[in-house]
């Protein structure tokens, strides 16, 4: 009787077994790898921190030495409109010039052709007040806001960090003439405040669909032009702006970054 | 039963009942306080989580030179403020730009900070420890220097099962020593849960005045409704913006947390510039002293005269009043304390 329990457990553990992995088996050969890949360039030219100089809209001359941001909740949209949202908990992204594969956004997603690719740049707000333990990696606080992109006095992700040097720019407490754009804003706490959430969407068809298919990597490059961060919408002076942080003339600002992304091409390549 | 085993079964009890008293008991809800607002059921105050807390607090290991500890920014015997110091006091003797508020019954807050920019208790610590003029350190390495100590390799793994060190888990330790800093033991309180103490006449007349006067932002029983205020003072001596920084409404101009008035014999100075050194200029404050702007509080602006009317007696009677609301049994609780009373 004994022997017979236990021979029939362990025929169904080793069928749930066969199940589990076939089904596994199943689920990975319907993904296929994707790329997203983002090309920093000022105006015409590639991005390079610290040595390099550029000028802006309003003549001013400047160098870069950080240049960060968050892009979250990818969704890629079918042909036929249906949208795949990339699972929430693994949508996070930390840019940062100075990491290059922070660059490299790797993702699995269903076979398929995809038209459109549409993310945040940010963090949006239910993540923002959701408790710790959900906010690890990339969204980790630790780092603050001199270190990271986190507003420790005021609750609060920096979505977009550029920092630099301009001479226009009047010297700080510091001794130099540093410019800061901390943007930020998912909304505020309970009553409504700034809101910076911005999201972006790239129409592939015309420099090229994702042909997603299991054995494929597509690769989608994006060029991320830095010089719309002074002159999307709105023409904004270094020198009348060497810092802007948590306040209402970063709405420009978010509003111009949020049209410095430009599809460059899209390879779909066997792996 | 034999009077014999009835004697036995007795002491037993009362070795069991002894030997749980000095157990840990978690977070107690007071009897005459409301449900808190920290989600004590996601996030189980466990005596190993408490003590690991309470380690960090006191560690001056958080800040950059070693210095200060969080418990030098806010002394338990000063109602864990800072004593003496109007704005409070960072490495280097930097000097901040706000009085260091105590931390009590702060698992009744919503917000924290004077302009209630923070409104997550486990998001405060990451403030004070990489805040330039207070402790200045990198949580970055705060954790290699935790993680390099055999004693706190045993505690994380203790209180969390592994002795992975990481940024979440220091802060929520240091959210469960705080959540337990609860202040409930005053004569206020004890008259309150019906234990036979009385109110003197003074104090039982500043107990109406107050009621009629002062309760409806000072609220009871946490003696605060939480909420951002104006109450008149004069800016020009210290231009602070207060709650626009945070919200960035100019309705908010000049609005500051409604402090509590538990333990304020233990916390002087008062405001969130610590302008003022004594209850009397508090009151009179109060009473002549409110400055008017469209943010100034409406129940502060409803006599042509902006304030609140208090005769000379009614001052003294508030005073008495105000002085059921210390609680010696907070501000000397061993449990609290840098150090355990004997086991250190």
């Amino acid at each position: 009787m004994k022997i017979y329990i236990l021979r029939n457990a362990f025929i169904v553990l080793v069928s749930i077994s066969i199940a589990l992995s076939s089904i596994a088996q199943e689920i990975e050969a319907q993904f296929a790898h994707f790329t997203l890949s983002l090309n920093h360039i000022v105006g015409e030219r590639p991005l390079i921190l610290e040595n390099e100089t550029y000028v802006n809209f309003s003549g001013e001359k400047f160098s870069v030495s950080t240049f960060n941001y968050f892009i979250s909740n990818i969704i890629l949209v079918r042909d036929n409109d249906e949208e795949y949202i990339v699972p929430q908990d693994d949508s996070y992204f930390l840019i940062k010039e100075d990491n290059p594969l922070s660059k490299e956004i790797e993702l699995l997603i269903p076979e398929g052709r995809y038209k459109t690719v549409k993310f945040m740049v940010g963090v949006d707000s239910l993540r923002s007040i959701a408790d710790l333990s959900r906010r690890t990696g990339a969204l980790d606080i630790a780092g603050g806001m001199l270190e990271g992109m986190y507003w420790t006095w005021n609750s609060g992700y920096i979505f977009v960090k550029l920092e630099g040097n301009c001479d226009q720019v009047a010297v700080d407490r510091t001794g130099q003439k540093k410019f800061r754009y901390h943007i930020g804003g998912f909304g505020g706490y309970k009553t409504p405040s700034l809101n910076n959430i911005k999201t972006v969407a790239i129409d592939l068809p015309r420099r090229g669909r994702i042909k997603a298919k299991n054995g494929k990597k597509t690769t989608v490059a994006l060029q991320v032009d830095l010089l719309k961060i002074f002159d999307g919408n709105t023409l904004i002076s270094l020198k009348e702006n060497p810092a802007i942080m948590f306040g209402n003339t970063s709405k420009a600002v978010a509003e111009n970054y949020s049209k410095m992304f430009d599809h460059l091409s899209t390879e779909n390549r066997r792996r | 039963m034999k009077i014999k085993h009835i004697g036995a079964i007795s002491l037993l009890l009362l070795f069991v009942m002894s030997f749980t008293a000095l157990e840990f008991s978690g977070f107690v809800v007071p009897q005459n306080f409301p449900p808190p607002v920290y989600d004590m059921a996601k996030s189980p105050v466990t005596k190993q989580s408490f003590e690991l807390g309470r380690k960090l607090f006191y560690d001056p290991l958080l800040s950059r030179d070693h210095s200060i500890s969080c418990g030098s920014c806010h002394i338990q015997s000063s109602g864990f403020t800072q004593h003496g110091h109007d704005l409070s006091h960072g490495v280097d003797d930097r000097l901040g730009n706000r009085n260091s508020p105590p931390i009590m019954n702060l698992a009744w807050n919503n917000f924290f900070m004077w302009d209630g920019g923070i409104f997550h208790l486990d998001l405060f610590p990451v403030s004070p420890i990489t805040n330039p003029v207070e402790m200045d350190e990198k949580i970055e390495n705060v954790l290699i220097k935790l993680r390099d100590k055999q004693e706190y390799r045993d505690q994380f793994k203790s209180a969390y099962g592994s002795d992975e060190i990481t940024s979440t888990k220091v802060f929520k330790a240091l959210s469960h020593f705080m959540v337990m800093c609860v202040s409930s033991d005053s004569k206020y309180d004890s008259i309150m849960r019906n234990t036979g103490t009385r109110f003197s006449p003074a104090e039982e007349q500043g107990y109406e005045i107050f009621k009629a006067k002062c309760n409806s932002c000072h609220t009871e029983p946490l003696f605060t409704d939480g909420s951002f205020r104006n109450n008149g003072l004069d800016t020009t001596f210290n231009l602070d913006n207060g709650r626009q920084a945070a919200t960035l409404h100019s309705m908010d101009r000049f609005k500051f947390k409604v402090p509590s008035l538990r333990n304020l014999s233990y916390t002087v100075p008062y405001m969130h510039d610590g302008r003022f050194i004594s209850i009397d200029q508090v009151l009179n404050h109060y009473a002549s002293g409110v400055n008017y702007s469209n943010t100034v509080d409406p129940l502060l602006s409803r006599e042509s005269k902006p304030g609140i009317p208090l005769t000379d007696d009614e001052k003294q009677q508030l005073k008495a009043f105000l002085k059921t609301l210390d609680d010696k049994h907070f501000v000397t609780r061993a449990d609290l304390s840098e150090q355990w009373g004997n086991d250190s």
